[in-house]
């Protein structure tokens, strides 16, 4: 077995060896995306925490470690999970199994990305920006698969899951998905996301997703982060929100060894609105990230950002989140909270917010506690005869509850709940 | 029932149980009054378990088991509650799961079935329907946003789904008006029996109109100065506590 080529070189030599191969080689628009993408990766290299937004995660560990694009034969079919509603779009190393998948009789139209690519010029990287991040400057060059899916204007379109699954590969794969998500004016989907994998498999998971809300849309996305604990899961998301459009983000980051979620808003119409919410329950090893960049650039938005992160063991959770408030965003309703419930004295948290704000008329508030078990609360429990781990139990969900009533869909905010709870009966 | 003897207990290094006798048969309720600081509220904890105090000497026995060596649920599982002074506020602990919990924890200890949500709920609402307490206050997160009066009925009604067999009531009394004060006398009144005691600690007489004890110990700098019958409550009522350092 020969030694795979680790760091920007390894990644860049892998694109050498697949450029021809990788889907939509023959469109030249797609060739010169992906070229330029690999030249900004290049220039750029893995950031390293002299960046100012790469401060507190290093990625050394990703930069060090060899990778393979996954093996292409998939044979093992994955445990796949009760649906959670009519429509699936299944993912294994980043590539679609249509085989697994129930995406026909859904009233939007969702397909495989490598399939749809020809169509897809004036809307693959109409958001993403390679040439500022390395990692999505990754994710365009060595794409090859991901999910596209259009829901026309005033349809509901239910509950639609995005599963992905990495497998047990001899060496360590890199998978790096591309998912277009569009909801044309007055459309509403929810979108339920699971990322899992074996436990001990190092692998990394790259996603970009590019979300476009027209005029009234609503999109509720639940991203359930539960890798195995020793992946890799470096994800961005970039959404645009047009007037009256509502962006309902909640993202639990349970599993993983270093993790990373950004999310980009833009919030560009009139009275649109976001939600970002998420839970971080970390434990022993595992780092996670969790970095929202808001843009209000119209006047009358409303944004909600709640994160709660639980940290036991030697475990690390990072929050950053920048708010930037632009000149003609006038009453703008802006409000962002981060809080960090600490379970062991080696875990850490380091959580930055940031507020731009350049119009005057705004209302903006944000906050940051880091606190542990309240002792009083806890013996209150105890003296009621509730056990010390099932007591400690009930107060880590309580101080997850806020951020995840902040979830209106109510399908989506029961999987959240059931997976915060199946976390914490493996923890304890 | 339960034993006290010579106990001693420090708070950051400052002594605050100085050598506490008590002795608590079975069947009896005790009242037990002092002025403010006297340690009333530090002997609760300490025979409940909370952390943050050395036992420096003494015993305590319950049932003739070392109560101190048990875990706070433990004491609580062996029929041990305390209905604390200050209840505690459990913000996104809902009311009615924290109940449920608590029952089917001790239940599982006795060797019961757990009740599932139904049938909890109609229990619950019958005790509370006997306390006059407002259903609503089942949903809401644990004591957030009571009142002071209705942190305290919520114990009282703590106590009535869990019955114990030995209750500390630290001044459950205070706060309540002179309905409510009838509730939660009714509520203890209501668990009395042969194999059931109860440590009354008040400020007031009054209660003890309603929860009549058996005897009544005076708590004065960490120790058990005076103890008598119900009359002995009825005369610091009178002449307040300057008799008792006299005497
Ligand atoms: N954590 C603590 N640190 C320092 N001193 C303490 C602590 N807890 C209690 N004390 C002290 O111990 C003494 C006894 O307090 P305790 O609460 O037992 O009194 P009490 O008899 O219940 O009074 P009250 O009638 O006001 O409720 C007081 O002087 C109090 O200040
Ligand atoms: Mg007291």
């Amino acid at each position: 077995m020969s030694a795979i080529p680790a760091g920007v070189e390894g990644f860049l030599h892998r694109f050498d060896g697949l450029r021809q191969r990788l889907p939509g080689a023959r469109l030249p628009w797609l060739r010169a995306l992906r070229e330029a993408a690999a030249e900004a990766f290049r220039i750029q290299g893995f950031p390293t925490r002299r960046a100012e937004a790469w401060k507190y995660t290093d990625l050394r560990l990703v930069a060090e470690a060899g990778f393979e694009e996954p093996l292409s034969a998939i044979d093992d079919d994955p445990a796949l999970p009760a649906p959670r509603g009519p429509y699936r779009a299944v993912f294994q190393d980043g590539r679609f199994r249509e085989d697994l998948s129930t995406l026909e009789e859904a009233p939007f139209a969702a397909a495989s990305l490598a399939a749809a690519l020809p169509a897809l010029e004036a809307r693959l990287g109409a958001l993403a920006r390679p040439a500022e991040a390395a990692l999505v400057a990754l994710n365009t060059a060595l794409f090859e698969d991901g999910l596209v899916v259009t829901v026309p204007a005033g349809v509901a379109g239910g509950v639609l899951e995005l599963l992905s699954f990495a497998s047990a590969g001899e060496r360590p794969a890199a998978f790096h998905p591309r998912h277009l998500i569009r909801l044309e004016a007055g459309a509403s989907l929810t979108l339920i996301e699971t990322a899992t994998g074996p436990a001990k498999a190092r692998y990394l998971h790259n996603p970009v997703y590019e979300i476009e809300l027209a005029e009234g849309a609503t999109l509720t996305h639940a991203r359930l982060q539960q890798e195995g604990l020793a992946a890799f899961q470096l994800g961005t998301a970039y959404a645009r929100v047009a007037s009256g459009a509502t962006y309902d983000n909640f993202t639990l980051n349970a599993g993983g060894k270093l993790v990373r979620n950004e999310i980009h808003v833009v919030l560009e119409g009139p009275k649109a609105a976001c939600h970002m919410n998420g839970a971080q329950l970390l434990r022993d090893g595992q780092h996670a990230d969790t970095t929202t960049v808001l843009d209000h650039a119209a006047p009358d938005c409303a944004s909600r950002q709640t994160y709660k992160t639980v940290l036991s063991g030697r475990s690390r959770g990072v929050f950053q989140g920048k708010i930037h408030v632009h000149q003609v965003a006038q009453r703008t309703d802006g409000y962002q909270m981060n809080q960090a419930l600490l379970l062991s004295p080696e875990a850490e948290i380091d959580s930055k917010p940031q507020l731009e704000i350049y119009a005057d008329d705004v209302k903006c508030s944000h906050g940051a506690t880091v606190g542990e078990i309240d002792a009083d609360q806890l013996f209150y429990l105890r003296a009621r005869g509730i056990p010390e781990a099932k007591a400690r139990a009930m107060l880590v969900e309580a101080f997850l509850t806020e951020a995840v009533e902040g979830v209106q869909d109510p399908v989506a905010r029961d999987a959240l709940q059931a997976a915060v709870a199946g976390w914490w009966e493996k923890a304890a | 029932m339960l034993k006290i003897e010579g106990l001693t207990a420090e708070v950051e290094g400052k002594p605050i149980l100085q050598g506490i006798d008590l002795e608590l048969p079975a069947g009896e309720i005790h009242a037990i009054m002092g002025p403010n600081g006297s340690g009333k509220s530090t002997l609760s904890y300490v025979l409940s378990g909370r952390e943050g105090y050395e036992i420096t000497g003494g015993s305590v026995t319950f049932d003739g088991i070392d109560l101190l060596a048990l875990e706070p649920e433990e004491r609580a599982a062996a029929g041990l509650f305390l209905a604390f002074q200050y209840p505690v506020e459990l913000p996104g602990v809902g009311n009615a799961l924290f109940l449920r919990t608590a029952l089917n924890a001790l239940r599982r200890h006795r060797g019961e079935a757990e009740l599932d949500a139904m049938q909890f709920l109609k229990l619950a609402r019958e005790r509370m329907k006997a306390l006059s307490m407002p259903e609503d206050m089942l949903k809401r997160g644990v004591n957030v946003g009571f009142s002071g009066g209705e942190k305290k009925r919520n114990e009282v009604l703590q106590m009535a789904l869990l019955r114990p067999r030995l209750a500390i009531l630290d001044e459950t009394d205070s706060g309540l008006d002179i309905d409510a004060l009838k509730i939660v006398a009714d509520g203890v009144n209501a668990l009395r029996a042969p194999d059931f005691s109860a440590l009354v600690i008040t400020h007031y007489q009054r209660l003890l109109d309603y929860i009549v004890p058996d005897r009544v110990h005076v708590l004065m700098g960490g120790r058990i100065v005076q103890s008598g019958g119900p009359e002995l409550a009825k005369q610091l009522e009178a002449s307040g506590y300057a008799s008792v350092k006299a005497a």
